[in-house]
């Protein structure tokens, strides 16, 4: 009986994310708000259960999967659940750093990991420790401009034209591209 | 930046999805690879100058049939592969299937034919060089799809640089049945499948690498 109520509890949730995900894919902004709300507590407890040694880790992790989902949210199917995809790409993520620090581990002096242990503090923990302000100012100005305009001053697509002299569509271009080159940063490509 | 200002950041502005569909994406590419590899065909190896007679024979339409179902098999793997989470079952089975269907009217053709037949039926005339032709055809292919496959989100590298690799190679050998004067069954399911392998086992080899995201 338990069980039947906890499987029934999933699938209300999954229900709401997908549908709050595809209102948002269809232009509602403020449900899209609610699912990547939502999805990075859930991202967050998925990521935490399997970083148990690397706690300083999960926030940048969850970081990384938002940027990941939104980039990649064009790949969503809705006639596909929703737990898969998402979960798809977090372990994807997932995989990825594990890979880069077993790569920068292999080059680096392991004496290193011994001096990390006094600047681990749990207050940290939940602070993401990559800055993605310090990234998104290294992206080249039209990349930066048009997500510092529509996407943190909240202008819109037509004003941040006017102010930045780009067309609409090379603000909407840099926008994406912009997007996806912090992403890139963020795998330490570039 | 914390992680409320990064979803505030995100969803501000973020808009209706306007990207064009996977399959528009795949079909545009392979397009374009195509072309590139009829371009290539045409100015390195030319056209069969007898193609009107041997388009007459259905072993021409096996031929053709065997590698377009690889390719449509393989598409719809790449397809599966370039989505997170997707399944997979009906995968191998895409793939498996033409390959098997080839291999089966090869062993009739072979077991049917005079012991003394059967060499030429396998190594046919070309054997040196189809492998490494279909190879080197699949190239602008395989460029252009692994482009649109990287702009998707493929979570299992490794296979979806195996898919992309084997798509090019059939959308390759497709073209390379205009030039190629083999005729034997045996031939094509073993040569043919062999060149289109290449890209395939180039794919599954630098996945890792060529698909990262």
């Amino acid at each position: 009986m338990q069980r039947t109520n906890r499987e029934a509890g999933f699938r209300a949730k999954e229900d709401r994310l997908k549908d709050q995900l595809v209102r948002g894919l269809a232009g509602d902004n403020v449900a899209y708000q609610v699912f990547l709300t939502e999805l990075s507590a859930h991202l967050r407890a998925f990521l935490r259960k399997r970083l148990v040694r690397l706690p300083d880790e999960v926030e940048d992790l969850v970081q990384e999967s938002l940027l990941a989902v939104h980039n990649q949210r064009h790949t969503y199917d809705p006639d596909q659940p929703l737990s898969a995809w998402v979960q798809a790409i977090a372990r994807y993520k997932l995989v990825d750093l594990l890979r880069r620090r077993a790569a920068h581990e292999m080059l680096n002096d392991p004496l290193d990991e011994e001096m990390d242990i006094f600047s681990t503090a749990d207050a940290d923990a939940a602070e993401a420790r990559r800055d993605l302000n310090k990234l998104l100012a290294g992206l080249p100005d039209q990349q930066r401009l048009p997500i510092v305009h529509t996407k943190l001053e909240g202008l819109s697509v037509t004003e941040a034209a006017t102010l930045t002299g780009m067309s609409e569509s090379a603000v909407k271009v840099g926008v994406h591209r912009g997007l996806k080159a912090l992403a890139a940063k963020i795998r330490g490509v570039q | 930046m914390k992680t409320d200002d990064l979803i505030s950041m995100l969803a501000t502005g973020a808009g209706a999805i306007s990207a064009p569909s996977a399959t528009r994406r795949y079909t545009a590419a392979i397009a374009w690879g195509a072309a590139g590899a009829a371009l290539l065909m045409i100015t390195i190896l030319q056209v069969r100058h007898d193609l009107a007679q041997a388009a007459l024979l259905p072993m021409f339409w096996v031929k053709v049939g065997f590698v377009a179902s690889l390719a449509s098999g393989s598409l719809f793997a790449a397809l599966r592969l370039s989505r997170p989470g997707a399944k997979l079952d009906w995968v191998p089975v895409a793939i498996a299937g033409p390959v098997f269907g080839m291999w089966a009217i090869a062993a009739f053709t072979f077991f049917d034919a005079d012991p003394l037949e059967r060499s030429k039926l396998f190594f046919g005339e070309t054997w040196k060089t189809c492998p490494l032709l279909i190879a080197m055809l699949s190239a602008p292919v395989f460029v252009t799809v692994l482009r649109v496959m990287k702009e998707l989100a493929p979570t299992r590298l490794r296979l979806a640089g195996f898919a992309a690799g084997l798509l090019s190679g059939a959308v390759a050998a497709v073209v390379y049945c205009l030039h190629c004067p083999e005729l034997g069954a045996p031939f094509v399911g073993f040569w043919y499948l062999l060149g289109m392998l290449i890209p395939a086992s180039i794919g599954a080899f630098f996945g890792e690498s060529f698909l990262r995201w």
